[in-house]
């Protein structure tokens, strides 16, 4: 099974916010999306998703094809979205908030046992179940976010910015977080980041939008050691 | 002191009719953003129908949840017919926002209208199942009837499973999530579109025992253009708002203090200035406390 995108164009009305965009990433692989604002990385994630509709092109997860259907069907064929600004609802308490994303299952005991595994994973959401979402600081409730998602549980998972408004050593500790949960449960995930130099040194592989279209993709050590690359987004 | 009791039951009385109301009100609101104003037709239309089904039946107790299903039912039908079609499509214009708003105010009219037509415009007579005599304690005679009694308890009863449903159970958490965040529900997986219509049928199943609990309880009698609906609509609208138009309990608790408020001047001072009270209510928490008794300190979502 693999994601493989082809020729995507994405209209906003009439602004084209992806034009022509095509990659592919194997299972298991973690894949950064990395771009300056407004490059197409959100909309890019929010279409794979099932939120926005594309104009043309195509996106299939395995023999699931992504730009037919709604989110809520995506999530029943193992496509998890973790959108941008922490995604939880604040009104929900933290168990609630991770309730939420195996509503749909119907294996109600391995979906508890899911829930174990996620706060063996995230400890500090365990300690605060019946806290409210919004009682959280920013690095749990981007956990409480990931959390969700992976309650419903996921073979595809996109992440868009998680490391968004974030202090650096909460990011560093999110990132580890992701590349462990890509190893240890065998996960494909698509990362969009901001933060090219540190999604960069967790994936696997990498594509580069500037624009809405696909600047350079390679493997992910490969663009870090790219001139061009790190001096257009890594700084240096 | 048999006033100031009579006083308290009167106001926890007609509260608890109103309640119903709110709680319709919010549903609607929650699940899909718009003042159901249709509301009061649509318990007005569920009167007609228990009505009949009293006549069949002849037992209320029986025409009671089926009349709450069927207006559960017509509440859903107007929701997949009318609101979705209008929502998706009200995205541009200087009206987009409201038009579905608008359409509830047209929908009432067209209830009313539709009552008419088929049932006529006089008085129809629900027979109360229960003696509304007051009870008597020695020679005092209190405004408690076994038909009030009744109802209170039928009104607490739908409260405390309502609240059960959204607290404990899969659905109510359902519905919690779609209102309060569509996109992240969507996301987790609920089918939000039909959470919405389920929203939509529980607003209708409300208001049916609403509008029929509250014809029992008063006269019995209702017609196509009755006062007392429009009163309804009014009331339970006051008191969804001042609960903070986001929040259940928060509008059992608005619905209670208002008819609390109102019972203490209509014994205490005057009859004629209940109106005047109801809205001066309603306006002094929008300007003190425009967040409702119970509703969040960052203000009203949009």
């Amino acid at each position: 099974m693999s994601l493989v995108v082809k020729d995507l164009i994405v209209d906003h009305g009439a602004i084209r916010a992806i034009s022509g965009v095509s990659f592919t990433v194997e299972t298991g692989k973690l894949s950064a999306v990395i771009g300056a604002n407004g490059a197409g990385k959100s909309t890019l994630l929010r279409t794979l998703s099932g939120l926005n509709k594309a104009t043309e092109g195509s996106a299939h997860w395995g023999e699931h094809n992504l730009l037919h259907g709604k989110p809520e069907s995506h999530v029943r064929k193992g496509v998890s979205h973790v959108s941008e600004g922490k995604s939880v609802v604040s009104e929900l308490t933290v168990e609630e908030n991770l309730d939420l994303g195996a509503l749909w299952r119907r294996d109600k005991k391995e979906a508890a046992e899911t829930k174990k595994q996620i706060i063996e994973l995230f400890p500090r959401l365990g300690e605060r179940l019946s806290q409210r979402a919004d009682t959280l600081s920013g690095g749990e409730r981007q956990m409480l976010a990931i959390g969700r998602a992976l309650m419903s549980k996921p073979n595809l998972l996109l992440l868009d910015e998680p490391s968004l408004g974030l202090a650096p050593l909460v990011i560093e500790q999110i990132f580890h977080t992701i590349r462990g949960i890509v190893d240890s449960m065998k996960l494909t995930v698509v990362l969009v980041e901001q933060n090219a130099m540190g999604a960069l040194k967790i994936a696997d592989t990498a594509v580069v939008l500037n624009l809405g279209h696909v600047a350079t993709s390679g493997s992910a050590a490969d663009l870090i050691a790219d001139p061009a690359v790190r001096a257009a987004y890594l700084g240096y | 002191m048999v006033q100031f009791i009579n006083m308290l039951l009167i106001g926890i009385g007609a509260g608890s009719i109103y309640a119903l109301m709110a709680i319709a009100m919010v549903l609607v609101w929650r699940s899909t953003r718009v003042i159901n104003f249709a509301q009061a037709g649509m318990a007005l239309l569920s009167t007609y129908i228990g009505f009949e089904l009293v006549q069949k039946t002849g037992n209320f107790w029986i025409a009671l949840p089926l009349a709450m299903l069927l207006g559960a039912l017509v509440s859903a039908l107007i929701e997949i017919l009318l609101i979705r079609t209008l929502i998706k499509h009200s995205t541009s214009g200087p009206v987009a926002g409201i038009v579905p708003i608008i359409a509830t105010l047209g929908l009432l009219g067209f209830i009313r209208a539709t009552i008419g037509f088929i049932w006529g415009n006089q008085d129809i007579q629900i027979q109360p199942p229960l003696s509304k005599v007051g009870f008597k304690f020695g020679t005092e005679t209190i405004a408690l009837s076994p038909m009030n009694l009744l109802v209170l308890l039928t009104v607490i009863a739908m409260v405390l499973i309502l609240g059960f449903i959204f607290q404990k159970t899969s659905l109510g958490l359902s519905l919690r999530a779609s209102a309060y965040s569509p996109e992240i529900a969507q996301l987790a997986g609920i089918r939000v579109g039909a959470i919405r219509t389920i929203g939509w049928a529980i607003a209708g199943a409300a208001g049916a025992a609403a509008g029929l609990l509250q014809t029992v309880n008063g006269t019995g009698a209702v017609s196509p253009d009755s006062l007392e609906f429009s009163l309804l609509l009014t009331f339970g609208f006051i008191a969804a708002v001042i609960g903070g138009l986001e929040s259940l309990p928060g509008a059992v608790l608005g619905a209670v203090v208002l008819g609390l408020v109102l019972a203490i001047v209509q014994i205490y001072i005057s009859g004629t200035l209940v109106f005047i009270v109801a809205f001066a209510l309603l306006l002094i928490v929008l300007l003190v406390r425009p967040q409702g008794f119970i509703g969040s300190k960052a203000g009203r979502r949009a």
